[in-house]
């Protein structure tokens, strides 16, 4: 039987010339970006290996030993040497990728759910909304953000979920501002007029005809805050308030191997390394991306 | 479409009734002082007419259209839309917005960048309930009926559509919610004026088919005249006279619509204007001068013009201006002597 008989009989629409639109256009120039495709390449490299870590390992990330410690690269069995308890570097920075990538994700998306609806609310509506809003969030933000995230760690005591949820919270005004501001100039604009004149609720307004229009930049400022949320998220761990031993983190390895610094250099530099491709990778991104949007035609 | 007329054709589609919108000024010590932008007014718009409004910049054209649209709050003041004041139990304001549209001046602005025109046009059906299937349908049928292949612009996005498209697809917005009353705000100004002709006659055909009510606000006397039945002038956010399109050209009564329309440009090399009529700026609407508010720029004011403000008199068949020279007994040296009462039909 045919599945369209099963339908009730419709006028048919006939079908139009379709434009690629906006994201469609965004798409295409990012296509066209060898260095955006190439940063997005490591960037998808890195997401592989987060989910894939237990399985990809070649030795054992936990097992330790007195005689193999601080191993140069290059040693047998240990292509990126051993650290300080002796335990495989390759296979404690391709597992710590996951907490790492982790760490640096999760409270730039909630931060772009929470601070997003924070700042579009606040810059739609305006007024006394606006100002108890956008005051509020400038006290958090009057703070560095590095001090504000150990002081809610510090208080929060150290763990994981801590360290995710202070790192959210010095998010949040960060991205709260920038949202704020993009409504704010798109709420202006006579098509919002004009939909307000058609009847439409608050709401409606907001989900149909701001939202298209502020998402990408707000989206393009939170994925430059990955790299900045990966630094902070390794620094806490550096100070003891993250990731708690012997999880393998890039920021925890630097921790536990700054004491080798002078015996074996490039050992102790390589979570630093993971951190800065990492970091960078999601940086150069972001910025090919606004470059991608910013555009007009 | 059911029970669309109310009141019956002789009650007004929309009666203004002292109008008044202060804007505060923003900074500054001591008081506060506000921008009188609409001090006032009271007018009404006939079932099926054209109402043109013209008035220098700044004198409160547009805010007035906003306050028939709602988009902004009267300070004080009524609007009653056939016989049900706006914003009661028998006209919710969801209501009167799907009764009365507006098209903005700027095309561009107006459409949403990130909408297909379908969609932009569809909008406003699916608000009030219509299926998103029926709703996109209508809007092809009317971007068909503004002039617009659907097959061929249904899909685009604003930035793909020249001024005039675009300014068609917003005409087409505003009448996918099957509005009686449309307000154009300036809305063929932006346009050149080949295409300014098109959209125009545009317009006509789309009141004459639809029996549509418009509000036309413009600066451009020339097609204010070509489009409307009645024309009401503004100044400094007060009505100076308003009445049949054919009476204020001919017989214009108040010095400040003479004076407009003498810096009409003309068409003919052998009459065209060599002086300015009037000179100067309007005076600010945060302090306007009292009495009557032309009197600093008036050919023929007086001592008296600067004490007394003038009424709204009728003159004329369904004619009134706002002049102490047309009021009986105003103490002008040319007001008509007291108790002289024009005896034609009243508005």
């Amino acid at each position: 039987m045919n599945l369209s008989m099963l339908r009730p009989a419709a006028p048919a629409i006939a079908p139009v010339e379709r434009s690629p639109g906006y994201w469609g256009e965004v798409f295409n120039r990012v296509c066209r970006d060898p260095i955006a495709l190439a940063v997005a390449a490591v960037i998808l490299a890195l997401l592989a290996l987060a989910v894939l870590g237990p399985w990809a390992v070649p030795g054992d990330p936990f097992t330790t030993s007195m005689f193999k410690r601080l191993k140069p690269i290059g040693t047998e069995g240990f292509p990126l040497g051993t650290d300080e308890l002796g335990r495989d570097m390759l296979s404690r920075l391709m597992l710590g990728t996951r907490l790492s990538l982790f760490m640096g994700i999760t409270p730039v998306v909630f931060a772009f759910f929470i601070g997003g609806a924070i700042g579009v609310v606040a810059g739609y509506f305006g007024g006394w909304l606006n100002s108890l809003i956008m005051r509020t969030v400038d006290v958090f933000y009057a703070f560095p953000s590095v001090l504000l995230a150990i002081a809610f760690s510090g208080a929060l005591g150290a763990g994981v979920n801590n360290a995710l949820i202070s790192l959210t919270l010095v998010f949040v005004p960060q991205v709260a501002r920038i949202a704020e501001s993009v409504t704010t100039q798109v709420r202006n604009r006579d098509y919002i007029e004009a939909a307000r004149a058609s009847g439409a609720g608050a709401f409606t307004i907001i989900r149909s005809q701001v939202l298209g229009n502020v998402l990408g930049p707000i989206f393009v400022f939170t994925t430059g805050l990955i790299s900045v949320s990966m630094i902070l998220a390794s620094g806490l761990s550096f100070l003891g308030l993250g990731v708690t031993p012997p999880e393998p983190e890039w920021g925890l390895m630097l921790n536990t191997l700054r004491t080798a610094i002078y015996t074996q250099p490039w050992v102790s530099a390589l979570p630093g390394a993971m951190i800065f491709i990492t970091s960078i990778s999601f940086n150069v991104l972001a910025d090919r991306l606004r470059a991608a949007m910013a555009v007009r035609s | 479409m059911t029970q669309r007329d109310i009141g019956g054709p002789a009650q007004p589609l929309l009666r203004v009734e002292k109008l008044l919108k202060h804007f505060p000024t923003k900074g500054g010590l001591g008081k506060r002082r506000v921008v009188r932008a609409v001090d006032g007014i009271d007018f009404v718009v006939r079932k099926g007419e054209t109402l043109g409004v013209v008035g220098e910049s700044g004198c409160g054209k547009s805010t007035t259209a906003r306050l028939l649209m709602q988009l902004i709050q009267q300070d004080s003041g009524e609007l009653v839309f056939d016989a049900m004041a706006v914003g009661g139990h028998q006209l919710p304001l969801r209501e009167y917005r799907r009764q009365v549209q507006m098209v903005f001046q700027d095309s561009y602005s107006s459409l949403n960048p990130r909408l297909t025109m379908e969609q932009a046009v569809a909008f406003g059906p699916s608000v009030h309930g219509v299926s998103q299937r029926e709703a996109l349908q209508r809007a092809r049928d009317l971007l068909g009926r503004v002039g617009l292949e659907p097959t061929r612009f249904a899909g685009r996005y604003a930035h793909e559509l020249s001024g005039g498209q675009r300014q068609r697809v917003n005409i087409a917005r505003a009448l996918a919610v099957e509005p009686r009353l449309v307000i154009l705000d300036e809305a063929v100004s932006a346009l050149d004026k080949s295409v300014e002709a098109q959209v125009l006659n545009l317009l006509l055909d789309l009141k004459a088919s639809l029996q549509l009510t418009y509000v036309f606000i413009s600066h451009d006397l020339h097609v204010v005249r070509y489009l409307s039945d009645r024309i009401m002038v503004m100044y400094l956010g007060e009505i100076v006279e308003v009445g049949p399109t054919q009476a204020l050209f001919s017989a214009a009564q108040h010095p400040y619509t003479q004076a407009l329309l003498t810096s009409m440009p003309s068409m003919d090399p052998g009459n065209r204007t060599r002086v300015s009529p009037l000179s100067g700026d309007p005076p600010s609407p945060i302090d306007p001068p009292p009495g009557c508010r032309f009197h600093t720029r008036c050919p023929h004011a007086e001592a008296v013009c600067a004490q007394a403000a003038p009424q709204l008199t009728t003159t004329g068949d369904h004619h009134y201006a706002a002049c102490l020279m047309v009021q009986p007994g105003a103490g002008h040296s040319q007001s008509p002597p007291a108790g002289l009462i024009y005896t034609g039909a009243s508005a």
